[in-house]
């Protein structure tokens, strides 16, 4: 009986031993990974085995996606197109009107002599409806390596900044949304040209921007757009609205909550900018200026401190 | 006797193959915090059912590969793993005579221990304490395992039948 009862429980235990090696193992490979970024060579072999498994989990998303359009009535489709085509008609003015404008712009441009034209150049990408983790907002693009893709380039929608592009597949890759919590993004106030910086909360419709001068102009609903600082981003394009404004803890800061003005939770087709707005970190050093060494006299061949 | 290993195999390569996908599902947004940890349910289920293959590396694999699908920090998930079964393997002797009702509750305890480990470890890397929501999760699961305990035993039982 007694023999009984032990094997019985012995059978369920397991040395601690082998727990601590285990813990030891996953601290250890985390570390790893933390510090030089060792999942991504990992990823990239494996890519050819995990892009199938996220197209395989989104399957059922784009089963009843098209489930619903297939069973929509005419009715619905006919409302929708003529909506459509109401907006195409407004764009499409808009566009006439930015089209003077860039013209002007390409005129005044000539005139300065300027190196390089903002001409924006963007490839479409669509999402693969994939939940990598609840509490980290990133999403899963269908293009990747292959097609041109790179670390670093920006995601927009029709409507503003979605995020950035932080990890890339043979065919497909990951960004990270504005509202990331460990995502941050300079702005400025379009009203007053305040510069600072907006973060992600965790929440899918809130940014966070807890750091402005007390004194500073910022009202409800003031529009924040990208600044162009950091190189990430160009400058200019739209990244939310101010919701509440209200003073930080400390009272030292005020603290504004903005909602961002892309459809992060809705968008399903998104741009990715090709062309990053500047080379990352400071400028290239220039040349010496001053005459040719040659012609140089022969104080310059022992230059130095002088005794 | 090998036929039926087979089938065992199968529906074990199986479950585990749909929990991460079910992990990787999209949810509309207000539900996504109700999302279970499906891939720890169910390696729940077969150490209760059949620990002497599934140990402690076989959790630490499992959870390598899941850290790979998901784009994880590599072995965040396979620390929780491993944490899981080593206390499922514990306490695998009275968990496996509980009434249901009990295991509910004892898988209740499970995940909410795996989310404090998860907090730990993200915590160390720098990220921000999560809402309040990021609690749900651990009662979802205990409501869903009677179900996924009983599914998996009846897909058992019949595979042992259809034998």
């Amino acid at each position: 009986m007694r023999s009984d009862t032990a094997t019985l429980f012995a059978e369920g235990t397991v040395s601690t031993l082998r727990l601590i090696v285990y813990l030891a193992l996953a601290v250890a490979l985390m570390v790893l990974d933390h510090r030089g970024n060792w999942l991504q060579a990992l990823r990239r072999g494996g890519s050819a085995l995990v892009e199938p498994i996220h197209r395989l989990a989104a399957l059922p998303a784009d089963l009843a996606r098209a489930t619903r359009t297939a069973v929509a009535t005419q009715d619905r489709l006919a409302s929708e197109n003529r909506e459509l085509r109401e907006q195409l008609l407004l764009a499409q003015a808009r566009l006439n009107r930015l089209d003077t404008l860039v013209a002007q712009n390409e005129r005044l441009k000539a005139l300065l002599e300027a190196q390089k034209n903002l001409g924006l150049s963007v490839q479409f990408a669509r999402l693969v409806d994939v939940d990598l983790d609840p509490f980290r907002h990133r999403i899963v693009l269908d293009v990747g390596a292959n097609q041109g893709i790179a670390v670093g380039q920006p995601v927009i929608d029709a409507r503003g900044i979605m995020g950035q592009v932080i990890e890339v597949m043979a065919n497909s890759a990951i960004a990270m949304l504005i509202t990331d919590p460990t995502h941050a993004i300079p702005v400025v106030v379009e009203r007053t040209g305040l510069r600072t910086i907006a973060y992600g909360s965790g929440a899918i419709d809130r940014l966070e921007l807890p750091n402005i001068p007390i004194s500073a102009d910022v009202e409800v609903g003031d529009k924040l757009l990208t600044s162009g600082l950091g190189g990430r981003f160009p400058a200019g394009f739209p990244v939310g609205a101010i919701l509440s404004v209200s003073n930080d803890r400390s009272g030292m800061f005020a603290a504004a909550v903005a909602r961002p003005a892309a459809a992060l939770d809705r968008s399903g087709e998104v741009l990715l900018l090709r062309d990053q707005p500047q080379p990352y970190g400071p400028p290239e050093p220039q040349d010496e200026v001053g005459p040719p060494a040659s012609l140089a006299g022969p104080a310059a061949a022992t230059s130095g401190p002088q005794p | 006797m090998n036929q039926r290993a087979r089938f065992q195999h199968w529906l074990f390569a199986g479950s585990l193959v749909v929990a991460l996908l079910l992990q990787l599902l999209p949810l509309p947004q207000p539900l996504l915090p109700f999302k279970p940890y499906w891939l720890a349910l169910v390696l729940v289920y077969w150490i209760i059912e059949a620990p002497e293959r599934h140990g402690l590396g076989f959790a630490f694999l499992l959870g390598v590969a899941a850290d790979v699908v998901s784009g994880e920090l590599l072995g965040e998930q396979a620390l929780r793993l491993v944490v899981l079964s080593f206390i499922v393997l514990r306490f695998r002797a009275r968990l496996r005579f509980f009434p249901v009702w009990q295991q509910s509750l004892a898988v209740l305890a499970l995940l909410l221990n795996d989310r404090v480990v998860m907090l730990m470890v993200r915590g160390f890397g720098g990220a921000p304490m999560p809402s309040a929501s990021f609690w749900i999760a651990p009662l979802v699961g205990m409501l869903a395992w009677p179900f996924l305990f009983l599914l998996l035993d009846d897909l058992r039982a019949r595979l042992r039948a259809g034998e």
